[in-house]
């Protein structure tokens, strides 16, 4: 700390007792930190703790909102709080970029992507028209996208994710800056695609000397990509140190408490206590969607078996027909060809005995009627009328899933994301199911979070000896959860097997390639994936 | 068929499509209506002999698909109306006879058509720069005076009658100050120049009003724009402000303001009666009204079906704009 008073920030980031409130909320707390030229520092935090409402601060974002922002914010050699519009135009997007989440929604749809990049490259240089095409030409064959002069004149929704967050990293190279900020920088893609980006932040990086200020919850984002760590809680800083440090000794509890709920996908699991019996088989399962020469399978050809009380994860990338599976093993959706059985007997429509968890407890919910009425609407369903025993079970119900009976008419809004999906799973048990078919029921959740809700699926199967489909794209969530695994791609199942089997020995080439993209919590491990990675990928 | 040229030709078979559903529905509705259907299009000073005449004329004695195939005909290729001692052909595009007035609805509406295209086709083009213009001014002066000041007055506009703006206009431009004289039509084939200063009241008039909705529809629009995750990307790549609310923000009110033209302008042909009436302009709404008035059967049913054809041809044109614009619409 001593050095904060003598040194007049010559570093590229000084952010000095900084606090930013919306009204009543103080979404950062005097939070205090440097950063060196070239350097990378990683901000990490649960959603909420005021990790992207730092990232905003140092281009000045916050300016004109009615946020109210104190203490000192200084980046490359700009005081963000004191200086002009015209000073703080100067710096954003020149000295300092950003790169944004969602790569769809942050380019505009109604321009190419050449010339919003341009458009960007002209504010800061003066550059003619044709110049400022060619340079965003140049960026774009920079980040890897292939004929990058043909491809500069797309709009953003003719490029996939990968390439769309590649497209906006040119547009935060066209000008040289010497900060990149990334917030969640791939929070949104897949996990070969989130390696590839990583991998190419960390190239231009090495290449250009730029500083990195990486906003993630993700450890393992962190663990990847940065020199230093800083953990958030609550918009202050709880740790902060070399990133090989805070992951291998953090001093902190709540460091602990984060990584320790983080998903291993290296750690074996206990095996659940099955009976052996077949409770749900799929074979031959396909479904097509669309018609003639737009027609395509989503899932082909896919056999897979449930037993009574284990756990089958169905791992995939988005678009490998994961969901559209699963949708089918609930009869939410009638496949093309194959049949699903449950109990030996072909099943038609959807079934008590086979309920779903949706992947997002907001929109899975109706705002408009109260949690109690959500989770009733099964047994209502079911013919039974007695409005005493409904609120008795539902009360039951509640108190299952680790709520209070006296949520009954409690709305979903008034709930976090993770009680939510407890309403959801508690709508699920309703039902008296023998199977039940999680969508993504936890990727919408922090890592605390997700583990509590992973460990209540966990206690309910032993208790009532259900099956559970688990299906997810994060391939260490699924080690933990499942005692059987199948991998998907394009439609169809590359491999399935013991989870164990599957994640020490992957046969497939895919399923090597997809455990080699998930990032390691260890540094050092993460360096040496990288290195593997560079190896020539599957396609 | 992919690509805009596939796009351009599924909405003109849809706009066809449209129009003739269109059509039957009208047909349908007006010749279907209870009671003595040769009566009530013959008028009520007709003789029994002239009513059977009609009768014969719409072919009533026919089974209805055949009497619209008739009228269909008629619409394609022309027809022939027999008054017993002479034979009046009607070229296509017959819309039939008006008993009435003995004239044929085509020519009828063809002599008011172009007083009612001039009226909003120079409303439009005010309409368009008036509310578009105080839409985007009001979103980027949003919050302060400029943007509530202009908020009050799209208020007024949308609430107030077109009758009372344009007495307003009219008596103050033409009484008051003299500036112009009181408005008369005059063709824009017979002197262009007199066409547009004779029009520039009703335009203002009719302008006046509909810009308050587009003044609005666009606010709206563009705040919602400006909400978006692209405008805050620009935004921290330290674009201007000007730019952002005219390169960025603008386009995402593109859409529903051709949109809402579309129906406007469709509606405004048949609609603008208020305004003709005021402005003494013989368009197409004051004969619509004038023949509901007489219950002139082959009139209402002419206009109502003329009305429709802007209406769609409006909207096909508003759906290719659009397309252009966005090419993500030519997917779905």
């Amino acid at each position: 700390m001593s050095d904060s008073q003598k040194a007049p920030s010559r570093g590229l980031v000084d952010v000095r007792d900084l606090s930013v409130e919306f009204g009543e909320l103080r979404a950062v707390d005097g939070l205090s930190f440097r950063l060196e030229r070239g350097a990378a520092l990683a901000l990490v935090g649960e959603s909420g703790s005021g990790k992207s409402t730092v990232a905003s601060a140092l281009l000045g974002l916050h300016r004109g909102t009615g946020a109210r922002v104190g203490g000192s914010v200084t980046v490359a050699g700009v005081d963000v709080r004191q200086a002009s519009d015209d000073a703080l135009r100067r710096l954003r997007g020149a000295k300092a970029a950003m790169v944004f989440q969602d790569p769809l929604s942050s380019l505009d749809p109604y321009y190419a992507i050449g010339d919003q990049i341009a458009e960007v490259y002209r504010v800061h240089t003066r550059a003619s028209r044709r110049a400022a095409r060619a340079r965003a030409v140049d960026v774009l064959d920079r980040v890897g996208i292939p004929d990058a002069a043909r491809r500069s004149r797309s709009r953003p929704h003719e490029f996939s994710g990968g390439m769309r967050q590649r497209a906006l990293i040119a547009m935060a190279l066209a000008c040289e800056p010497e900060l990149l900020i990334a917030d969640e920088p791939t929070t949104a893609l897949d996990v070969t695609v989130q390696a590839q980006i990583l991998d190419l932040l960390h190239t231009l990086r090495e290449e250009t000397g730029m500083g990195l200020l990486l906003v993630t919850h993700d450890v393992g984002v962190a663990a990847e990509s940065v020199d230093e760590v800083l953990v958030m809680r609550h918009g202050r800083v709880v740790e902060h140190g070399p990133v090989k440090a805070v992951l291998r000794a953090p001093a902190q509890p709540y460091t602990r408490e984060l990584l320790a709920a983080v998903p291993r996908v290296d750690a074996p699991r206990a095996p659940s206590q099955t009976s052996g019996e077949v409770v749900l088989e799929a074979t031959g399962l396909r479904r097509e969607f669309g018609r003639g020469k737009r027609a395509f399978a989503a899932v082909d050809d896919v056999s897979v078996t449930v037993r009574r009380g284990e756990t089958l994860g169905i791992v995939g990338e988005s678009g490998s027909g994961k969901t559209t599976l699963g949708r089918m093993l609930v009869g939410l959706l009638e496949p093309t060809a194959g049949e699903v059985r449950f109990e030996g007997h072909a099943r038609v429509g959807v079934r008590p005995s086979v309920q779903m968890v949706f992947q997002d407890p907001v929109s899975s919910l109706n705002p408009r009627r109260s949690v109690g009425e959500s989770i009733a609407d099964p047994l209502r369903a079911r013919g039974e009328r007695d409005e005493q025993s409904v609120r008795g079970r539902v009360a039951e119900l509640l108190e299952r899933v680790g709520l209070e009976a006296a949520h009954y008419d409690r709305y979903p809004h008034e709930f976090s994301g993770g009680q939510r999906q407890r309403v959801g799973i508690a709508r699920a048990l309703a039902a008296d199911p023998r199977v039940i078919v999680c969508d993504e029921p936890v990727s919408a959740l922090d890592v605390t979070t997700q583990a509590q809700v992973v460990a209540l699926l966990g206690e309910l199967q032993r208790e009532l000896g259900l099956a559970l489909v688990f299906v997810a794209h994060d391939l260490a969530v699924v080690r933990q959860v499942s005692d059987r695994i199948a991998v998907m791609r394009r439609g169809r199942l590359v491999e399935s097997g013991p989870s164990d089997e599957v994640y020490d020995n992957p046969r497939d080439p895919y399923t090597k390639q997809l455990l080699a993209a998930v990032p390691a919590l260890d540094p050092e491990v993460a360096a040496r994936r990288r290195a593997t990675r560079r190896e020539p990928a599957v396609t | 068929m992919n690509g805009l040229g596939g796009f351009l030709l599924r909405r003109v078979l849809g706009a066809v499509v449209t129009l003739f559903a269109i059509s039957v529905i009208i047909y349908v509705v007006f010749y279907v209506t209870p009671g003595n259907v040769a009566q009530i299009t013959c008028g009520p000073r007709c003789s029994p002999a002239q009513v059977q005449q009609v009768a014969e004329q719409l072919h009533l004695s026919d089974p209805l698909y055949v009497r619209y195939w008739h009228f269909l005909q008629g619409i394609v290729v022309g027809q022939d109306y027999s008054t017993g001692t002479s034979v009046q052909h009607c070229s296509a595009p017959c819309l039939g006879l008006s008993y009435q007035s003995d004239q044929q609805v085509t020519r009828l509406i063809l002599a008011k058509l172009p007083v009612s295209l001039s009226l909003v086709f120079g409303a439009m083009v005010l309409w368009l720069i008036l509310g578009v213009g105080t839409g985007v001014l009001s979103a980027w002066r949003r919050g302060r005076l400029t943007e509530r000041l202009l908020t009050g007055v799209t208020l007024v506009g949308v609430a107030t009658p077109v009758f009372v703006i344009g007495l307003v206009l009219m008596i103050v431009v033409c009484g008051e100050l003299e500036l112009l004289p009181f408005p008369q039509y005059v063709a824009l084939t017979d002197d262009p120049e007199q066409w547009a200063w004779n029009l520039l009241l009703p335009w203002l008039s009719l302008a006046l009003i509909e810009a308050a909705a587009f003044a609005r529809l666009t606010r709206a629009s563009m705040l919602e724009t400006l909400a978006e995750d692209h405008i805050r990307t620009f935004r921290a790549y330290g674009v201007g402000e000007r730019s952002i609310i005219g390169r960025h923000a603008l386009r995402g009110a593109f859409a529903p303001v051709i949109a809402l033209n579309a129906n406007n302008f469709g509606g405004a042909v048949g609609g603008a009666v208020l305004t003709e009436t005021l402005f003494g302009l013989p368009g197409i709404g004051q004969e619509m009204v004038h023949a509901v008035n007489v219950v002139d059967l082959p009139v209402v049913v002419g206009m109502v079906l003329v009305i429709g054809f802007f209406v769609v041809v409006a909207n096909a044109v508003a759906d290719v704009l659009y397309a252009v614009a966005d090419r993500r619409v030519v997917l779905t």
